[in-house]
């Protein structure tokens, strides 16, 4: 019986999926809804505040961790649903879905140290 | 198989929680365009703010509010079944759970809100 | 009071029917009547050929498991009249090949079953004694597991069984959690390849439907995903120390 190499995937899919549980809507709430109507001050996401908030060690730490676990939650979960479909997925559609979770998480920290 | 979710309403709501990984994974995907943005300046970054207006970015975001909601909901409620066995009941460790976002929610506001933790270096 | 109920059932005899069809039938019933009974109703009075199983009639021998008007329930457990004046539509669980009428085909199950050693790997006693003893809650630990008998109620539930019937599914991934969760069992090590293989705990997405169906409250779903967590922590040890004995 071969051993699943699912739990390295499963383990991030669920540290995502605690994460977006526990600030996911409130996350898109701020950033796609309330700044962009008005509803809380432009003031929050001017580009100075991010830019201190993304040059903080917290900061960066926050949003590589948000984006990335993000990213594993949801890639993990679309391989699922596209089986659920009756979508056979094979080895290959597998390691694309993790594939760009992962290079996405590369981008994250490239991103986060150049700023 | 096919069709096999519309057999019962229960699966519906299953594949509606499935379903909501297609929101989280484009709502991190616009994080990391705003972070490339981010980076490359002030002028795109203010760019990428303009562009979270417009009514394609706000229906977007109105319709994943309520499906990710529903994500965390149900993934608390699912929680006595994945944590190994303990004395606590069930209903506790999903209103644990419940009550641990919305304080984490709460601690997100506040602190975007009032003490502007995002100027803070 | 008697009345008149109309009751739907698939019908199939494999070696002249070309394919499945439903044929109906209306029998009289009582309010204390189960689906089960209004079976019986029909082979006895109305069409002998209608074949189906039972045999405890008090929902404890696991024979009697149906889709009944597209949930899987137990016959004998089931009222009438819970569907009265509307009709009941009887079919075979699904996901299982037919052998007659309402009969399936469950040699998939049991050749699952038997894989993750549903039975005490006996752990030599402590000095001294001839027996392990066990304390109330030792038995707490696997009790609710242990009640279940097979009723497959499970597998017609579970959409992950139906598109790949080589997933382990939950009775046969529940009874295994309930030995390993046995302080007087040894197999765990034996069991534990089952749980950890792409067909054995990670075939579930957690639809969590299982247990909603099961008629003894076994809550296979919290079997299946708590040995998610096992898995996992089984992949990492065997990753760090892949010389380690796995231990008991
Ligand atoms: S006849 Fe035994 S469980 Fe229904």
């Amino acid at each position: 019986m071969k051993r699943s190499n699912k739990p390295i995937f499963w383990a991030l899919f669920g540290a995502g999926g605690m994460l977006s549980a526990l600030v996911g809507p409130m996350l898109i709430f701020i950033t796609g809804l309330a700044v962009p109507l008005g509803w809380l001050d432009r003031e929050t996401m001017r580009y100075e505040r991010v830019l201190a908030f993304a040059q903080s060690g917290a900061g960066k730490l926050a949003i590589v961790a948000v984006i990335s676990l993000f990213l594993f939650h949801g890639c993990h979960r679309m391989y699922h649903c596209l089986h659920d479909f009756g979508i056979h997925v094979g080895r290959g559609l597998k390691a694309a879905f993790h594939g760009f979770a992962a290079a996405g998480t590369v981008a994250a920290i490239v991103l986060v140290l150049a700023v | 198989m096919a069709g096999w979710w519309k057999r019962h309403p229960y699966y519906l709501w299953y594949m509606l929680r499935e379903a909501s990984c297609v929101f989280i994974t484009a709502y991190a995907l616009i994080l990391l365009w705003g972070l490339r943005r981010l980076a490359q300046g002030e002028g795109p970054f203010e760019d990428w703010l303009e562009s979270l207006g417009t009514p394609g970015s706000l229906a977007f975001h109105a319709l994943a509010l309520p499906v990710v909601l529903y994500h965390a909901w149900t993934w608390f409620k699912v929680m006595p079944k994945t944590l190994p066995d303990t004395r606590l009941p069930a209903a506790a460790i999903v209103a644990g759970g419940v009550a641990a976002s919305a304080a984490c929610s709460a601690a997100l506001l506040v602190a975007v809100w009032w003490f502007g933790l995002w100027s803070v270096p | 009071m008697t009345r008149t109920i109309r009751i739907e059932c698939l019908r199939y005899h494999p070696e002249t029917d070309a394919e499945p069809r439903l044929q109906a039938y209306e029998v009289p019933f009582t309010d204390d009547m189960s689906v089960l009974q209004g079976l019986q109703y029909i082979k006895d009075h109305l069409d002998g050929s209608l074949t189906f199983r039972w045999s405890c009639r008090m929902a404890i021998c696991g024979s009697c498991g149906q889709m009944v008007n597209g949930v899987p329930r137990l016959g004998c457990e089931t009222f009438l009249r819970e569907f009265w004046p509307g009709t009941v539509r009887v079919e075979p669980l699904e996901h299982f090949p037919i052998v007659r009428d309402l009969a399936i085909d469950q040699s998939d199950f049991l050749a699952k079953l038997e894989s993750v050693k549903p039975y005490l790997v006996q752990k030599a006693p402590p000095a001294g004694e001839n027996t392990n003893l066990q304390a109330p809650e030792e038995m707490q630990a696997y009790y609710r597991y242990s009640k279940c008998i097979n009723y497959l109620l499970c597998y017609a539930a579970c959409p992950q069984y139906g598109l790949n019937p080589a997933f382990t599914g939950p009775a046969a991934l529940t009874l295994l959690h309930r030995y390993n969760a046995d302080s007087r069992d040894a197999g765990r090590a034996q069991r534990m390849p089952v749980v950890n293989q792409e067909d054995g705990v990670w075939g579930c997405t957690l639809v969590g439907y299982c247990s909603e169906v099961c008629p003894k409250d076994v809550d296979p779903a919290r079997a299946v995903n708590q040995n998610k967590v096992n898995s996992t922590l089984d992949y990492f040890k065997h990753f760090l120390f892949p010389r380690a004995k796995e231990k008991s």
